[in-house]
């Protein structure tokens, strides 16, 4: 019997909750170990678990696979949400690196100085509903398939619906003008592995909370 | 007959270097279509062949790619520079993402406030001899082969090599402590379509110069 998937991290979403999402998606049973403190840290790099010192690091089928990119497109390949082709492969990256690009933006929105919050949002909301939203909205309507690649649930759709609710969390109506994508939210949800993961008491974590900052700040610098 | 991939960049290193570094050493011929003004870029945006109005954007096979790993991933994966399974793959991306955080160092060190050009040139040179280097020069010593990954070449080779060049650029002798990567650097310099990528004239590009940094914040009004 293969033991689970073994997950080293904070306990927070930083660079591991895409990973978790697509684990959760995947029906993939994992096991998470957190780093507390600067010490958890240092026992790790000691211990030469980390190929580049550095966390996330994922335990799995016989690896200790780090970089956070690495480890999302090999769980999207063995469980297939990766396309059926190249060209597939191709979108699917096209849309979930742009994803991960808003992503960032919006993970930093909690972490703002109240005097820096105001004109963050407005950034964010700014590329959310100019540049990226509209080519996912786009992407729905032109084949009004119910995926965005090839017909068939993806790695693309994952990074999506996480970061649609990431991104209702900065601005709770910020889908207003996008019906396609609101419908695309509710559908995903009701998958039933990724219906599971939004239930209280899943893996999935909670936004990081400004008094939680110094205490994750310390474990890495 | 398929028509050579176009690149749409400035004339400069940037994001677009790995992707022409990765098709040069695939032997793939391409061409390039400069970005010289903002204007240029307005017009590619206008014209609505730039996903996310971004560049890098590569026309290829029919597709207009953007978004630069996933440019490189297509262009690795056909041209069999990928491993041959799943995980050997997941390695060739680990190895991948190392250099790409250290090329990144680098290629944004021009765009950092000027009093702080000393300390970060510090910290590239740290990191790329105590956290990245090590990592390959261990892995090129524990199995022996002339490659990184599955005693093949593979994506992983090429973007280190790029990398040991560009962090060269930055001191000369620092790979004084990893005999393996100077003999992975020779090794692969010699392969016929890398070196005909290091000759005089080809579609390298220079190092990115304040002239050029100048022209480059006013493309893309940073």
């Amino acid at each position: 019997m293969s033991e689970k998937p073994k997950l080293h991290y904070f306990n927070g979403r930083g660079r591991m909750e895409s990973i978790r999402w697509l684990l959760a998606s995947a029906g993939v049973e994992f096991e998470e170990c957190y780093l507390e403190t600067k010490d958890d840290m240092i026992k790790l790099q000691k211990g030469g678990s980390l190929l580049f010192q550095q966390v996330p690091m994922v335990e799995m089928d016989g690896m200790k696979m780090v970089q956070t990119r690495a480890i999302l497109s090999y769980i999207a390949a063995k469980y297939n949400l990766y396309g059926k082709d190249l060209k597939e492969r191709a979108l699917i990256d096209m849309y979930v690196e742009a994803l991960i690009d808003l992503n960032e933006l919006l993970m930093a929105h909690a972490l703002q100085p109240a005097d820096k919050k105001e004109q963050h949002l407005a950034t964010l909301v700014d590329k959310a509903t100019n540049r990226y939203f509209p080519v996912y909205e786009k992407v729905l309507k032109d084949h009004g398939q119910e995926f965005l690649v090839g017909n068939q649930f993806s790695k693309a759709d994952v990074q999506l619906l996480e970061t649609l609710l990431t991104a209702e969390e900065c601005k709770p109506d910020i889908l207003a003008k996008f019906p396609l994508l609101q419908s695309f939210k509710a559908r995903i949800s009701s998958i039933p592995t990724i219906n599971k993961f939004l239930q209280p008491g899943s893996q999935r974590k909670p936004p990081l909370q400004e008094k939680d900052l110094p205490k994750v700040m310390k474990i890495f610098y | 007959m398929a028509s050579k991939p176009k690149l749409h960049y400035t004339k400069g290193r940037g994001k677009m270097e790995s992707i022409r570094w990765l098709l040069a050493a695939a032997g793939v011929e391409f061409e390039e279509e400069f970005i010289e003004t903002k204007e240029d870029l307005e017009k590619l945006r206008n014209d609505g062949v730039l996903l996310f109005q971004q560049v890098p954007m590569v026309e290829m096979d029919g597709m207009k790619m953007v978004q630069t790993r996933a440019i490189l991933s297509y262009i690795a994966a056909k041209y069999n520079l990928y491993g041959k399974d799943l995980k050997e793959r997941a390695w060739i991306d680990m190895y991948v993402e190392g250099t790409t955080d250290l090329m990144g160092m680098i290629m944004y060190l021009p765009f950092q406030p000027a009093d702080t050009k000393e300390k970060n040139l510090a910290l590239i040179i740290e990191r790329a001899t105590t956290r990245y280097f090590p990592v390959y020069e261990k892995a090129l010593k524990d199995h022996g082969h002339d490659y990184l990954v599955g005693n093949k070449l593979s994506w992983a080779d090429i973007h280190l090599l790029e990398a040991i060049l560009m962090t060269e650029e930055c001191k000369p002798d620092i790979l004084s402590a990893f005999p393996k990567l100077q003999a992975f650097k020779g090794r692969m310099s010699n392969i016929p379509t890398i070196k005909k990528f290091l000759q005089p004239g080809s579609q390298r590009k220079p190092p990115t110069d304040e002239k050029f940094i100048a022209v480059v914040k006013k493309i893309f009004n940073i």
